[in-house]
């Protein structure tokens, strides 16, 4: 990965949410502003619910899972274009 | 035979455990099961399994016309739906009653009247039962709160109206602490709920955590089967359970379990269930909230007292009248549960799914392994993190510990993170030993 850009993880194995309720709207959308902090996603895992931020500030460049997808530990979720 | 088959709205160790009454009273069973509990042994060991969908509950577990097309599919005249899932949702109990399937549990109607905190607790006080002192009304403005305070006595607890989980709660011990309190709680529940709104109620110290088990038929007999302590919680989910508890005497086990009944006919309860209250040091207890389901910790109760909970439900269910009198109910020994949670005590008890790559169970008298696992099998992200239950029984609580602690020591999981090096260090802990405990024990550990 090139110093511009960050690969948002995942902590640990489970389901990817991109809203934090099922009737939210996404927390983000590709081509996104973001600042540092900012919730990007949520990972659910055994009832636990983690939200992930991010580290940096920039633009949400990619999002590679869908919705409910199920992901693993260290799993590639989000490309972010740090600015 | 009260029923012919009985169809199982769950999954796990608890599935499991109602295939095997269900076998042992030579009634049918059926599974259902997800995608990703397809090679489960309650699949296995059911007469008969339907599938209901993808991994995620809400599609499976948590369907409720999946899981009633099952039951006609199948032929089922019951279900027993375990506990979570859809064990306390009184529109599938409805569903059930309405399919003309014999729901194993309470009455649609009695599970919405026990799940409604605030009118629980209002039938309750007009009977004089203590609950926790407080209001559940929204506070105006500090100054109420203060008013309120002064009237049921410091220390005061904050709660969010709004949710749980400990976000939006503060407590406060003084008049000063609670005016700052106010604004903190108010602010943190707008945060955590987008809902600024705040009850308060009395705080009790380091309160044990002690529940009676009931069991009532449809002709309105009630028993007890005597208490459970499950004072050892992290975040509120219990850890450890027993029965009978170090702190209950004959006279104050003979008080909560008849409280305990005049809540249940109050409620016009059937079925098994839980009534569980908070105890002070003082002794003085106060009601909490009624779960109107099988519980986790069931078998603690089962392994003294010698009666088998799940065939009970099953029995009254059918519409059968309790063989049981009070006088029949004489709890022997002592019996501990440790659940075995699928999390990593080394890291705040994150989850830690991942596959199973060999298991060794502990075994010898008076243990009880209650489990759905084994080598190869997959603990997946999708449920909870109960990956099982052991329960020692012993004449005391000295030799159950010993027990206890010899059976944690012989059980060794490799492949995941669980909950057993943890309770090998609480077992060894002396204030637990002693039964010095109270909800806030881990916190202090």
């Amino acid at each position: 990965m090139s110093d511009t850009k960050y690969e948002v993880l995942s902590p640990l194995m489970g389901t990817f949410y991109r809203a934090s309720a099922p009737d939210n709207p996404p927390l983000v959308e590709a081509g996104q502003k973001i600042k540092a902090s900012d919730v990007l996603c949520v990972i659910e895992s055994m009832k636990i619910f983690t939200e992930l931020r991010s580290e940096y500030s920039g633009v949400v460049k990619e999002i590679l899972v869908e919705n409910e997808d199920p992901v693993m530990k260290k799993q590639v979720l989000m490309i972010i274009e740090k600015q | 035979m009260p029923f012919k088959r009985i169809l199982i709205a769950n999954r796990g160790e608890i599935a499991l455990r109602i295939i095997r009454a269900c076998k042992e009273m030579g009634i049918e069973t059926v599974a259902v099961y997800s995608d990703a509990d397809k090679d489960s042994l309650h699949v296995r060991y059911a007469d008969d399994a339907v599938h209901i969908g993808p991994a995620l509950s809400y599609k499976s577990y948590l369907n409720m016309d999946k899981i009633m097309a099952a039951a006609r599919e199948a032929n089922a005249d019951a279900i027993h739906p375990g506990y979570g899932f859809l064990s306390e949702n009184a529109a599938f109990a409805k569903a059930c009653e309405d399919a003309g399937i014999t729901f194993i549990g309470p009455s649609a109607e009695c599970i919405a009247r026990s799940g409604n905190k605030s009118s629980a607790r209002k039938t309750l006080t007009g009977l004089g039962i203590p609950v926790i002192p407080g209001s559940e009304d929204i506070l105006a403005s500090p100054d109420r709160a203060c008013d309120l305070a002064q009237t049921i006595g410091f220390p005061v607890i904050l709660k969010a109206s709004g949710g749980g989980g400990g976000r939006g709660m503060r407590i406060a011990h003084t008049p000063k602490e609670l005016a700052e309190a106010f604004c903190l709680a108010s602010g943190e529940a707008k945060a955590a709920f987008g809902n600024p709104d705040i009850y308060l109620e009395k705080y009790i110290t380091n309160p044990r955590h002690i529940e009676i088990q009931i069991l009532g038929d449809k002709s309105g007999n009630y028993i007890h089967l005597a208490e459970r302590e499950c004072s050892i919680q992290k975040r509120y989910q219990k850890l450890i359970e027993e029965a009978p508890s170090s702190f209950v005497d004959g006279d104050l086990r003979a008080e909560l379990g008849n409280t305990a009944i005049t809540i249940a006919k109050a409620l016009g309860y059937t079925n098994a269930g839980t009534i569980e209250f908070l105890v002070d040091k003082d002794k003085n207890f106060y009601f909490m909230e009624v779960n109107a389901r099988v519980q986790v910790e069931h078998p603690v109760t089962e392994m003294v007292t010698g009666i088998d909970i799940i065939r009970q439900q099953i029995l009254i269910a059918a519409g059968n009248r309790l063989s049981l009198k009070q006088e029949d109910i004489v709890p022997r020994g002592w019996a501990m549960e440790c659940r075995i949670n699928a999390s990593d005590p080394d890291d705040d008890f994150m989850p830690s799914p991942g596959k199973i790559e060999s298991i060794v169970f502990p075994g010898g008298p008076g243990v009880r392994i209650d489990t759905h696992i084994h080598e190869g099998y997959m603990v997946g992200p999708f449920y909870d993190s109960l990956i099982g239950k052991l329960i020692v029984w012993d004449q005391d609580r000295p030799s159950a510990i010993r027990r206890m602690k010899r059976a944690l020591d012989e059980f060794d999981i490799r492949g995941i993170q669980t909950t057993i090096p943890f309770f090998r260090k609480i077992f060894q802990n002396q204030a637990f030993q002693k039964g010095d405990i109270d909800t806030h024990f881990l916190d202090n550990m």
